[in-house]
């Protein structure tokens, strides 16, 4: 008898069959890169997320770059101005697809309570956003949590093709939770 | 207020009344400071001999005020430079009102290179034009941005979209 889950069968030889999609998936969500744009208090946050007591190497996105050519996550921990909104979307671009956006906090989600001429009411303005953490800072089991809506939504992910986007395709199909 | 608080104010007041004479229109107390309202033509003079003689050596901050809500004022804006004299531990503030319509104040940039920045800030902030300013841009707000946001007037939750970043190298020059 072989094993059989979802993503792969293991027959009686030891040998592992799937779907190169799966496999692809499988490879690219233990091993998200993330790029922390903080520029307030929710960065801190992030620090402990990254540190041993929380530690977010446990799911295979411990390595943070500060270059957005060698990213693949973004995580805009903090308030955005519109000074600095230009910036945040050059970086997006910069980043290689395919990428996701996490928004932390409150203040890069909505504004926080910075409702006034210099804050940016939201990056989804400027980016397209895939999951949003609230709180004020949140959590760090609250980043972990968004980790893992991202790691399973690349695991539904269509037949990657480099360098286009195929999200749109994804919002066709439901979603399994 | 401590009596020798009390006594450095009283000596300042009486040699700036002498050296300044009727350049200083009042004389005030506020939060246990001293306060000189100038005009504006004067401010410079003021402010120099504040500087030179007086030692007043480190420029703290220059503040911008919309008077148009207050119940009673001089002129719609007023901008205050706050003064230090670091050899006396003694602070003061200089109050300058500024007409609507006639926001040109000279600057203090060849007295306190931190005037500098300080100026810019009241620049883009209430629209004062500081004559003579080296480099007089917006500071904190982005360069497309249009208005001065802390102004009574201005809508205070209008954000202003901005689309290119720009370079910093000219001040870094400076």
């Amino acid at each position: 008898m072989g094993m059989k889950t979802d993503t792969y069968t293991k027959n009686e030889t030891g040998l592992i069959t799937t779907r190169v999609d799966a496999m692809i998936n499988w490879a690219r969500k233990n091993s998200l890169w993330p790029l922390p744009f903080g520029t307030a208090c929710c960065a801190i946050e992030f620090m402990s997320v990254v540190s041993s007591p929380f530690d977010i190497s446990r799911f295979g996105a411990e390595l943070v770059r500060f270059s957005p050519r060698q990213a693949d996550l973004l995580l805009v921990a903090g308030t955005i101005n519109y000074k600095l909104a230009p910036v945040l979307k050059r970086i997006y671009d910069q980043m290689p697809e395919p990428k996701y956006v996490i928004s932390m906090g409150a203040c890069a989600s909505s504004g926080g309570f910075y409702d006034n001429y210099a804050t940016v009411q939201g990056i989804e303005q400027i980016v397209p956003v895939d999951v949003f953490i609230p709180g004020c800072p949140p959590r760090p089991e609250a980043i972990l949590d968004a980790l893992l809506k991202i790691q399973k939504r690349i695991d539904r992910e269509p037949s990657p093709k480099r360098g286009v986007d195929r999200r749109h395709e994804l919002a066709e199909k439901p979603a399994d939770e | 207020m401590a009596n020798s608080e009390q006594q450095k104010h009283d000596s300042l007041v009486e040699r700036v009344s002498a050296r300044l004479g009727a350049r200083v229109l009042e004389t005030d107390r506020s939060y246990g400071d001293l306060v000189f309202v100038v005009e504006k033509a004067a401010v410079h003079e003021v402010l120099s001999y504040l500087k030179n003689d007086e030692k007043f050596d480190l420029l703290l901050d220059i503040a911008g005020v919309d008077c148009v809500k207050l119940p009673e004022y001089r002129e719609r804006f007023e901008l205050e430079y706050i003064l230090y004299a670091t050899g006396k531990d003694h602070r003061v503030r200089v109050r300058v009102p500024v007409p609507e319509f006639a926001l040109d104040v000279p600057t203090a940039t060849d007295l306190w290179r931190a005037a500098n920045w300080a100026e810019r800030e009241a620049h883009e902030m209430f629209g004062f034009v500081f004559t003579g300013h080296p480099c007089l841009k917006r500071l904190i707000t982005h360069q497309q941005f249009e208005g001065h946001p802390l102004r009574k007037d201005y809508p205070v939750m209008q954000g202003q979209w901005c689309a290119t970043t720009s370079s910093l190298e000219e001040e870094l020059e400076e």
